[in-house]
């Protein structure tokens, strides 16, 4: 029952477990030689420690082709940002999660405090990134915000103009690497922009991240070099406003 | 007096192929000329920083010695025109390096076991730093060589900083992306790798006699 049951979670969870299998190896011996309920007494209080279920993220597809972006974003950007960075932070933080989770296993907490700037540095990356390839569309589906969205975007800023430079302004002024964004604000019900450093996210702020604006230079410098204002500009014509107003939705929830 | 863009001691050219010349060309143009220009600008109002020379403006991040209105400003530009003036220095034409000798070899030897330990370290630190920002090797108060890694624009001249570990710098690596994407692109392992070739151990073992008498060279 319990290999069958090992087997079963194995094969049906997205997830990996962690074994000890020399505990289990031990197990299965015990069972064999001494007898069904000496072992089954033994094995029952083996499972908590003879598995760790832990989570992994997953690389996730663009909804468009590398050069669906173009002229405004790059093909060769698009692909390298995605099957490069993105990849590699996802890569980082499922290492680092299944770390952690041998850390804790172990009882190592200096261990789990040392792995926290990586889980953030990637984990980070890996939720801005996800939220990023979706707020972006293909220029010949661009369609510019409306409805509640675009009410909100003029109470506050006047215009959608003045929305984008507003927050082109604050973007372009980020040191170093780091991202714009329009959060939520559920307290209030107002929309903010803001920038955040590096990969840390959004929400630790307590804002609900609808669009972001990544400018690590990576996210620019083969088509636009140093010239960081320039792709602030570009980037408004492949922005997907539709997705923009689905996070709105789900944040008021 | 403003600050001005050093020469480059060398062409856009040289470095190649470890570090390409259009990456050259917009770093030193753009990039380091773009801290001169805002450094110049916080200081319009206030003169008598500029009379403090580049060194020790570096040396008062951090300090009340600087306005709070410009204080990020000048870390930020500041840091940014004294690393890239420092950081061209530290470069050479491939040919010439030859490798640490003399006192900066026996010291470097002291403090790692081995100038290649000390690349292992060094390397570490450069490809550790997330986002943006400088590795360095200098010399710390008590005499001792140290390799530490600084976000943004910061370097360790910036003593009073929180999380700086102060040294004079005696060799510096830029890992900003705009130091190296155009040619390596994510590959910052590939890049470090290829900028041992063109490091200027001349000037490294300069900066290293001056720093142990205190002094930080420009």
């Amino acid at each position: 029952y319990i290999v069958i049951s090992a087997l079963y979670i194995q094969t049906h969870f997205s997830h990996r477990v962690v074994h000890r299998n020399k505990d289990f190896l031990v197990c299965v011996t015990k069972m064999l030689a001494r007898g069904l309920l000496t072992a089954a007494r033994e094995s029952f209080s083996a499972i908590p420690s003879m598995s760790r279920l832990i989570s992994t993220v997953k690389l996730p597809d663009l909804p468009y082709d590398y050069g669906a972006l173009e002229p405004y974003i790059s093909g060769q950007i698009m692909e390298l940002h995605h099957m490069k960075h993105h990849a590699a932070y996802v890569a980082n933080l499922n290492k680092a999660l299944e770390q952690q989770a041998e850390a804790e296993a172990k009882g190592d907490v200096s261990k789990i405090i040392t792995l926290q700037g990586a889980i953030k540095f990637n984990g980070g990356g890996h939720i801005n990134h996800d939220i990023f390839w979706t707020n972006l569309v293909p220029p010949k589906d661009f369609e510019p915000p409306s409805g509640e969205l675009k009410a909100l975007i003029e109470a506050q800023w006047k215009s959608l103009d003045n929305f984008i430079n507003t927050f082109n302004a604050q973007t372009a002024a980020v040191q170093g690497s780091g991202w714009g964004w329009l959060g939520y604000n559920k307290g209030t019900g107002r929309l903010e922009i803001t920038t955040m450093p590096n990969q840390d996210p959004l929400s630790v702020t307590g804002l609900v991240p609808l669009l972001g604006v990544d400018v690590w230079e990576h996210a620019y410098y083969l088509q636009y070099k140093n010239v960081r204002p320039d792709y602030l500009k570009a980037i408004w014509n492949v922005v997907n406003w539709k997705n923009v107003a689905d996070r709105l939705v789900a944040a008021k929830k | 007096m403003a600050f001005e863009l050093p020469a480059l001691p060398y062409d856009y050219g040289t470095l190649e192929p470890h570090v390409d010349s259009q990456t050259m060309l917009i770093h030193h143009t753009k990039h380091h000329q773009a801290y001169v220009n805002n450094l110049n600008a916080a200081l319009d109002k206030f003169p008598e920083l500029k009379d403090l020379g580049l060194v020790d403006i570096n040396k008062a991040v951090g300090t009340t010695k600087l306005p709070g209105d410009v204080a990020t400003t000048i870390r930020n530009n500041g840091g940014g025109h004294y690393n890239h003036t420092f950081f061209w220095k530290v470069m050479t034409n491939p040919s010439n390096t030859n490798g640490p000798s003399g006192a900066v070899k026996e010291a470097i030897e002291a403090a790692f076991g081995s100038v290649d330990e000390m690349k292992t370290k060094f390397n570490a630190a450069a490809a550790g730093r997330f986002g943006s920002g400088w590795a360095w090797l200098g010399v710390k108060g008590d005499g001792s060589l140290a390799i530490t890694s600084t976000p943004n624009q910061d370097n360790p001249l910036m003593a009073s900083l929180p999380d700086t570990t102060a040294m004079v710098p005696i060799l510096g690596l830029d890992v900003w992306e705009h130091a190296y994407y155009l040619k390596y692109q994510n590959r910052r392992p590939e890049y470090i790798a290829a900028w041992w070739n063109v490091v200027n151990w001349e000037q490294v073992a300069a900066n290293f006699d001056a720093a142990k008498t205190g002094a930080v060279l420009l």
